[in-house]
């Protein structure tokens, strides 16, 4: 017990950032991530209760995470398209004041919003590959797809976030 | 837009917020998570975790338990809506119902066996420090079973206040001070003024005429006896020789 619980203990604490990024970018607002992040962990946790040791010693635990918490998304948002957050006049940063950091993470926000407004098959897909770089193997994995699958998703996904609409009627 | 995947990339670096590792360790009971509960004692802050209740006090305020909690157990804390379940289960264990789990991890083996024997003493009984060292095998360790229980950090729910000198003096209480523990044992039920009077005058167990058998004075067993029945005895060589046999229940003695 004691060896499980300290293994989930590194674990969080390695990969909180990551989980908490990817959860950030697929649904669009800090609140929604942070609870997409600590359910992702507590069904981690469950899960490994009823691993045997051999199977936790051969985790990838990155692929591992992120396939859990995209499930996490998935079951969350079936039928719930996000919210459109209005961000009247936010201008690019004007000058380096204090006001930079807040308009940083103003413009992050906001970039979150656009990719949490992808469609789900897409959003996964780009959320994986470019915001947490992962590898298209470890995407491919994480989310149970064919990499060219994922190749694809990635790319159609990005094509919309240009503001290119016309690839949508490709899938 | 050159730049998407550039920006992406800055989406990636996102930190968690502040505390949420320790959130989800509270969450998911690997760490502590602690709540205030209402007691027959008063106000008692609780922290517990997966293995079982891990600490408790009488603390003013929620900092100066967590300030407590983060000192002496030396584990990060969150505080949490109190669970109804557990509420149920201190209020049975106060009324000595024994149906609490305790995390003693951190302490040392001694400690945790001093723990555990103390908490087989019944509500309404008391037994000596000396009595605690014997019964975990180390009869010679009875300072050391006294900064044990000093150290407690389950105090009320790992009854500390139940052990007491042999010479009649209640003893130091980490719960709240010798007052404390005074009021805890009278709450218990224990008749704290005769059993200091008759240790003050050197008399440590009582005999029971018909049976022939010594105990601690707050024994159950000789809880109901008249008191013409009963025979107050020194020491455990003056009870054998009286033709007395120590209790197999509370054990006064090696039980031969």
């Amino acid at each position: 017990m004691e060896g499980v619980d300290g293994f989930f203990e590194r674990m969080v604490n390695e990969h909180q950032d990551r989980i908490f990024a990817a959860s950030f970018a697929m649904t669009g607002n800090r609140h929604d991530a942070e609870e997409v992040a600590q359910d992702t962990f507590f069904r981690a946790f469950r899960a490994l209760q009823t691993y045997p040791p051999e199977r936790i010693r051969d985790l990838k635990e990155r692929a591992w995470l992120h396939r859990i918490a995209v499930n996490v998304v998935r079951n969350r948002v079936r039928g719930v398209r996000p919210k459109v957050v209005e961000l009247n006049g936010s201008q690019p940063d004007r000058s380096p004041g204090p006001e930079a950091h807040v308009m940083e993470r103003m413009q992050i926000d906001e970039l979150a919003t656009r990719v949490a407004e992808l469609p789900i098959r897409y959003r996964e897909a780009v959320v994986l590959r470019h915001v947490r770089d992962l590898s298209y193997a470890e995407v491919a994995e994480a989310l149970g797809q064919p990499v060219g699958t994922v190749k694809a998703n990635v790319h159609r996904g990005l094509k919309l976030l240009r503001g290119d609409e016309d690839d949508r009627a490709d899938d | 837009m050159i730049a998407l995947t550039t920006d992406l990339k800055r989406l990636g670096d996102v930190k968690a917020p502040a505390g949420f590792a320790d959130r989800v360790l509270a969450q998911v009971g690997v760490s502590d998570s602690y709540a205030r509960f209402e007691t027959v004692l008063g106000d008692v802050y609780v922290a517990w975790n997966r293995q079982g209740v891990s600490a408790a006090a009488r603390s003013a305020s929620a900092e100066e338990f967590e300030a407590w909690f983060r000192k002496d157990v030396g584990r990060p804390l969150s505080r949490a809506v109190a669970p109804r379940e557990l509420a149920a289960k201190i209020q049975d264990e106060l009324n000595g119902k024994r149906r609490m789990r305790f995390d003693l991890r951190g302490l040392t083996p001694f400690s945790q066996a001093v723990l555990r024997k103390t908490r087989e003493i019944p509500r309404g009984e008391v037994r000596p420090y000396g009595w605690v060292a014997r019964e975990i095998g180390h009869p010679a360790a009875v300072r050391a079973v006294g900064t044990a229980l000093a150290h407690n950090p389950i105090p009320y729910f790992i009854p500390c206040h139940r052990v007491v000198r042999t010479d009649g003096k209640i003893g130091n209480y980490g719960g709240g001070g010798p007052e404390a523990k005074r009021a805890i044992l009278t709450l218990e039920g224990v008749r704290l003024q005769r059993l200091q009077e008759m240790a003050g005058s050197g008399y440590r167990y009582q005999g029971m005429k018909s049976t022939k058998i010594f105990c601690f004075p707050t024994c159950y067993t000789g809880r109901h006896a008249l008191e013409k029945n009963i025979v107050w005895l020194r020491d455990e060589a003056s009870a054998r020789a009286a033709g007395f046999r120590p209790c197999k229940v509370c054990r006064p003695a090696v039980v031969a």
